[in-house]
C-alpha cells in the first residue's frame, strides 16, 4: 500500500513540475522533425532516380537513426528525471518526514521506482510507436521485430534507472548524475569501438567492446534492439551504424537483466541500512 | 545509545526513560546529540551501540510509526504540494482511512491557523507556516507520541503560544511529547520533566512538576570534593552535579542547606563559596552546560 503511495507521488510530481509535460512536448517536436524529413525525402525519391533498393536501404537507416534517437533520449531523460529523486531527498531532509511513517525503507524506494518504470513505459511507448508509425505511414518503412526492440529500449531505461537509484543511495544528486552518465558514456564508447571492429578484424576491440558492456550493459542492449528490429540485409551492409558485426547475444541481454535486479537489491539494501 | 559518525563521537552514552502522557523536554547546547538522538529513537539513524525502545517496541519497528508523530527540526517536503494534499499524503501513508481524513484535514488545517492558505502550494509558504503545516502533519494520525524537534522555530509569539497550546491538548488527550527546543521558557512553562545532554550524555534530570517554591539550587566552589562526598549528598538532593571545582545541587528545602554544607565539611572539602539561588531553567542551563562554545 505504501508503495503505491510514493509510486503516486512521484507521478503526480513529475506531472506538477511540468516533468511529464516537457518530455512530452520535447517529444512531439522530435516526432515532428522525424516526420517532416521523412516526407522530404520521399518527396525527393519521387524526383529522382534511386533505384528502389537504395531508397529503401536509406529510409530503413532513417527510421533506424530516429529509433536511436528514441533510445538515447529516453535513457538521458530516465536518468536526469531521477538523479535527484533519492539523494536530493536524502540531502535536504525531505526524506525524514516519509521514512518515520509506518512504511519500510524498501516500499520507499519500491515505490519511487514503480513510479518512474510507469512514466518510463509511457514515454518509450508514445516515442518508439510515433517514430515506427512515422516510418511505416510515410516512409513505408517498417521494423522487423517493433516488439523486440521497445522492450529491450524499455530494459535499456530501467536499467539505468535502477542504476541511478543504487547510486542514489550512495552519493548527492550532482556525483549520483556524473557517475550515471559517466557509466552510460563509457558503455557508448565500448559499442562502438565493438563495431568499428569489424572494419580490422581486431578481437581487442570486441575485447574492450564485451569488458565495457559487463561493466555496464546499457548499449549492448540497444545494439541487440538494432539487430532486432532492421532488416537482415540492412544489417549485414558493414558500412551501417547499426550493421550487425558484433551483435550482443542473448546471455548478454540475461546479464542486463540480471544487473538490473542487483542495482535494485543493492539500492533496497543500502538505503534501508544507511543513516538518514 | 552510543553513535559514532566516523571517528566523532555524537552520542557517547545516552540512557533516558520517558514516561507516557508526560511532556519531556530534550534540552542541550547545539552539537549535544540531541537531534541525533531523535533520529535514533526514530529508526532514521542506527545506533553504532544500545537499543531504543519506543512505546514498547523496537525503534526501527515499522507498524510502532502508526502511533508516532514527527516534526523534524528542518520541515521540507514536497513543495509542490497544496496545504490540504500535504495533509492528505500523510494522512494515508500514516494508515488513516481516507473517510477519516476528509474531517480530519480542515480541522488540522484549522487547528494550526492556516484556513485561509489550505490551498496554497507550500513552495509559497513562510517559515512559520512551514513550521504549522509540519506540525500539523505530525499530528493528523492522533499519535501515542510525537516527536517535535524545534517546533516553535521561525513562529511569532503568537504562533508560539498555538504551539504552546496545542502541546497542552495533546498531554490532555492521553498523548506523550517528547519536546527538543532552545526556547527555555518554553519548556519550563510547558513540559512535566526535562534532562539536559552534553556530549551525547545526559547530565541532569529535572521533574519539573517537583518544583515548588522551597526548592533551590546551590552554587558551590570547593576544592577536594571527593566522589564519595558528593555521592553523600543524596539524603538531601534531588540532583547533584560535579565540575572541576565547581558542584551544582538541588535540594527540597533551605532548611536542609546546614547539614548539606556540614557535610561537606566534615569530608574534606575546602569550601569557598556556598551560594543559594532561586534559579529558572535558563540559568540552570548555562549553570550545567558552561561557557559558549560557539557551536
Amino acid at each position: 500500500m505504501g508503495a503505491w503511495i510514493m509510486a503516486g507521488i512521484t507521478f503526480r510530481e513529475a506531472a506538477r513540475k511540468k516533468i511529464l509535460w516537457t518530455a512530452f512536448i520535447a517529444g512531439i517536436g522530435f516526432l515532428l522533425v522525424f516526420g517532416i524529413g521523412l516526407h522530404f525525402q520521399v518527396e525527393d525519391f519521387r524526383k529522382s532516380t534511386v533505384p528502389p533498393f537504395l531508397r529503401y536501404q536509406i529510409l530503413n537507416s532513417m527510421l533506424m537513426i530516429g529509433l536511436y534517437t528514441v533510445d538515447l533520449l529516453a535513457v538521458v531523460m530516465t536518468t536526469l528525471t531521477s538523479v535527484d529523486t533519492l539523494a536530493g531527498e536524502i540531502t535536504s531532509g525531505t526524506i525524514h518526514a516519509i521514512a518515520t511513517k509506518p512504511l519500510a525503507r524498501w516500499e520507499i524506494l519500491i515505490g519511487k521506482w514503480v513510479g518512474f518504470v510507469g512514466m518510463v513505459a509511457a514515454f518509450v511507448a508514445i516515442m518508439f510507436g510515433g517514430t515506427i508509425a512515422e516510418g511505416y505511414w510515410i516512409g513505408g518503412v517498417a521494423a522487423q521485430h517493433p516488439v523486440h526492440g521497445a522492450l529491450l529500449i524499455f530494459l535499456e531505461c530501467v536499467l539505468a534507472l535502477s542504476v541511478t537509484f543504487m547510486f542514489g543511495t550512495w552519493f548527492s544528486t550532482l556525483t549520483n548524475g556524473v557517475i550515471v552518465l559517466g557509466l552510460l558514456g563509457l558503455a557508448f564508447l565500448g559499442g562502438w569501438l565493438e563495431q568499428l571492429s569489424g572494419f580490422t578484424e581486431g578481437s581487442r576491440l570486441v575485447m574492450v567492446g564485451i569488458v565495457s558492456s559487463l561493466i555496464m550493459p546499457s548499449e549492448a542492449v540497444w545494439r541487440r534492439a538494432a539487430f532486432e528490429m532492421q532488416s537482415p540485409l540492412a544489417g549485414s551492409l558493414q558500412f551501417s551504424p547499426f550493421a550487425d558485426i558484433s551483435v550482443p547475444s542473448i546471455a548478454m541481454i540475461g546479464y542486463a537483466c540480471v544487473y538490473l535486479l542487483v542495482a535494485l537489491v543493492i539500492a533496497i539494501y543500502h538505503f534501508d541500512q544507511r543513516d538518514l | 545509545m552510543r553513535k559514532v559518525f566516523g571517528d566523532k563521537v555524537a552520542v557517547r552514552n545516552l540512557s533516558l526513560t520517558v514516561r507516557r502522557g508526560e511532556i519531556f523536554g530534550f534540552l542541550g547546547p547545539n552539537g549535544a546529540g540531541k537531534s541525533t538522538s531523535i533520529k535514533m529513537l526514530l529508526g532514521l539513524v542506527r545506533p553504532t551501540s544500545g537499543k531504543a525502545f519506543v512505546l514498547g517496541a523496537p525503534s526501527n519497528d515499522v507498524d510502532v510509526r502508526r502511533k508516532i508523530g514527527f516534526l523534524p527540526e528542518d520541515f521540507r517536503f514536497y513543495e509542490w504540494l497544496t496545504a490540504t494534499e500535504l495533509l492528505r499524503l500523510h494522512g494515508r501513508l500514516s494508515g488513516v482511512p481516507s473517510s477519516k481524513l476528509r474531517d480530519r484535514v480542515p480541522a488540522m488545517i484549522d487547528l494550526v491557523g492556516l484556513h485561509p492558505h489550505r490551498d496554497k502550494r507550500v513552495q509559497d509558504f513562510s517559515k512559520g507556516m512551514l513550521q504549522r503545516i509540519g506540525l500539523a502533519q505530525a499530528l493528523i494520525h492522533e499519535p501515542e507520541l510525537i516527536f517535535l524537534d524545534e517546533p516553535t522555530s521561525g513562529l511569532d509569539p503568537m504562533g508560539r503560544r498555538m504551539v504552546r497550546d496545542i502541546i497542552c491538548a495533546q498531554r490532555e488527550r492521553g498523548a506523550t511529547v517528547f519536546l527538543n527546543s532552545h526556547l527555555l521558557s518554553e519548556i519550563e512553562i510547558t513540559c512535566d520533566e526535562v534532562v539536559f545532554i552534553r556530549e551525547g550524555e545526559v547530565v541532569i534530570g529535572r521533574d519539573l512538576r517537583a518544583l515548588h517554591e522551597d526548592e533551590v539550587t546551590v552554587i558551590v566552589h570547593a576544592r577536594k570534593l571527593t566522589p564519595e562526598s558528593v555521592a553523600g549528598l543524596a539524603q538531601w538532593t534531588t540532583s547533584t552535579h560535579l565540575e572541576d571545582d565547581q558542584l551544582t545541587i538541588t535540594t527540597r528545602s533551605r532548611d536542609l542547606l546546614p547539614y548539606i554544607l556540614r557535610h561537606l565539611v566534615m569530608t574534606g572539602a575546602d569550601v569557598f563559596q556556598f551560594t543559594p539561588q532561586r534559579m529558572s531553567l535558563e540559568e540552570l542551563f548555562v549553570a550545567i552546560m558552561g561557557e559558549d562554545r560557539g557551536l
